[in-house]
């Protein structure tokens, strides 16, 4: 009887199609392990908390980022950000009039899939098409400008969650998994992933440096860094840890970056946008 | 052209905490940039803050200090409600302040 059965499963294995590399994506069973190894690895860590990186790891550097966030060293780029936000293009439009709400608040929807053109669309992309339709110059992707622009809209979206829709799409969920590819390559003089810090290591220090728990390390960003002395984007983080590992960066914004942008802000789905934020 | 300072001052009945932060590069004058030109000094040498025409707290500061600078203190003798007057003076002779109300 066992006999039988084992053999109609194998031969029911062997008339199944040849799976395509698109069939063997789960992003929902990614999703669900993703979230079980940070919370069964930090049991006490309650689960909005990971966004606030490795201050949820570390009792010492959350008391003195308490201390910091009072009167937080980002203050300066979010009011550029307002201001810039508020400012009407020459032609009398805004950045509002290219977002939905106008722009207030949709941080959480950000990257998506953009079926058009088929790649995936974050925030920063977004706003610098915004300023293109506009006839304005696009922004620089990785400080300043596009740092301060991002910030505001963070700010906006405080609290709301990460609310990331991978559609039923071969290059949506390609994009997915080329994202998720990019993040567990090793890479770099020292060889390292970018889950070898951010998933194996989160809390333990490299140098004075808490390592960030993947979880969530996508819902502070743009961040003040006190290492830059100034504000970051997604692409300046990437860029830096990239070169870190002594690897070679790719471009701000490549559509690589974006795509590892599209992966972990879909592991952070129901996580609170807590941006910008401020870092050692 | 907004404030380069940001200021916040919280009476606790006695005493009143301030913070306060300024926009400044604070070049030390021994960084070089890209092209490999030292960034001539450009630092802040005095901080003061004022509470009824009286100074409460001044710093002389150097290249030493960072680029943004944060201070804080607390002093006593002040009401909500006061006004407070932060005011800075750099190397080149650049100036700003800002009177902030004491919470």
């Amino acid at each position: 009887m066992r006999r039988a059965v084992s053999l109609a499963l194998a031969l029911f294995c062997l008339a199944a199609p040849p799976a395509s590399a698109a069939d063997t994506v789960n992003p929902k069973a990614d999703f669900k392990a993703f979230r079980d190894y940070f919370t069964k690895r930090f049991p006490n860590v309650p689960l909005n908390d990971f966004v606030n990186g490795p201050y949820s790891m570390d009792a010492e550097l959350r008391k003195q980022w308490v201390e910091i966030d009072a009167f937080p060293p980002y203050q300066f780029a979010l009011d550029k950000g307002k201001q810039m936000f508020d400012t009407p293009f020459p032609n009398g439009k805004t950045y509002g009039d290219c977002f939905p709400n106008k722009g207030i608040g949709i941080r959480q929807n950000y990257p998506f899939f953009d079926a058009k053109s088929g790649e995936v669309i974050t925030l920063d992309v977004a706003l610098n098409q915004c300023r293109q339709a506009n006839g304005e110059e696009p922004f620089d992707y990785t400080k300043d400008d596009m740092a301060a622009l991002t910030a505001y809209m963070a700010y906006t979206s405080r609290g709301k969650l990460f609310d990331i829709k991978i559609p039923n799409d071969r290059r949506a969920l390609a994009a997915y998994q080329k994202g998720e590819e990019y993040f567990y390559t090793r890479r770099g003089q020292l060889n390292f992933s970018c889950a070898s810090c951010h998933v194996q290591s989160p809390g333990d220090h490299i140098r004075t440096e808490v390592l960030a728990p993947a979880l969530g390390i996508v819902a502070a960003l743009p961040i003040y860094r006190s290492e830059w002395g100034g504000m970051g984007t997604t692409s300046r983080r990437l860029i830096t840890c990239n070169s870190q590992v002594r690897g070679v960066p790719l471009k701000p914004e490549d559509e690589l970056y974006r795509d590892v942008e599209y992966y972990l802000s879909y592991m952070s789905n129901g996580l609170p946008i807590s941006g910008p934020g401020a870092r050692p | 052209m907004a404030s380069t300072i940001r200021i916040r001052a919280v009476s606790s009945g006695d005493t009143t905490e301030v913070q306060a932060l300024v926009q400044h590069p604070m070049d030390s004058g021994f960084v070089k940039d890209a092209q490999g030109n030292l960034i001539p000094p450009h630092y802040i040498q005095v901080v003061e803050f004022e509470h009824a025409g009286k100074a409460v707290f001044t710093a002389y500061w150097g290249p030493a200090v960072s680029k943004d600078p944060y201070i804080k203190f607390s002093f006593k003798g002040a009401q909500k409600g006061d006004d407070l007057t932060v005011s800075w003076v750099d190397n080149k002779g650049a100036t700003d302040s800002l009177v902030g109300k004491i919470q």
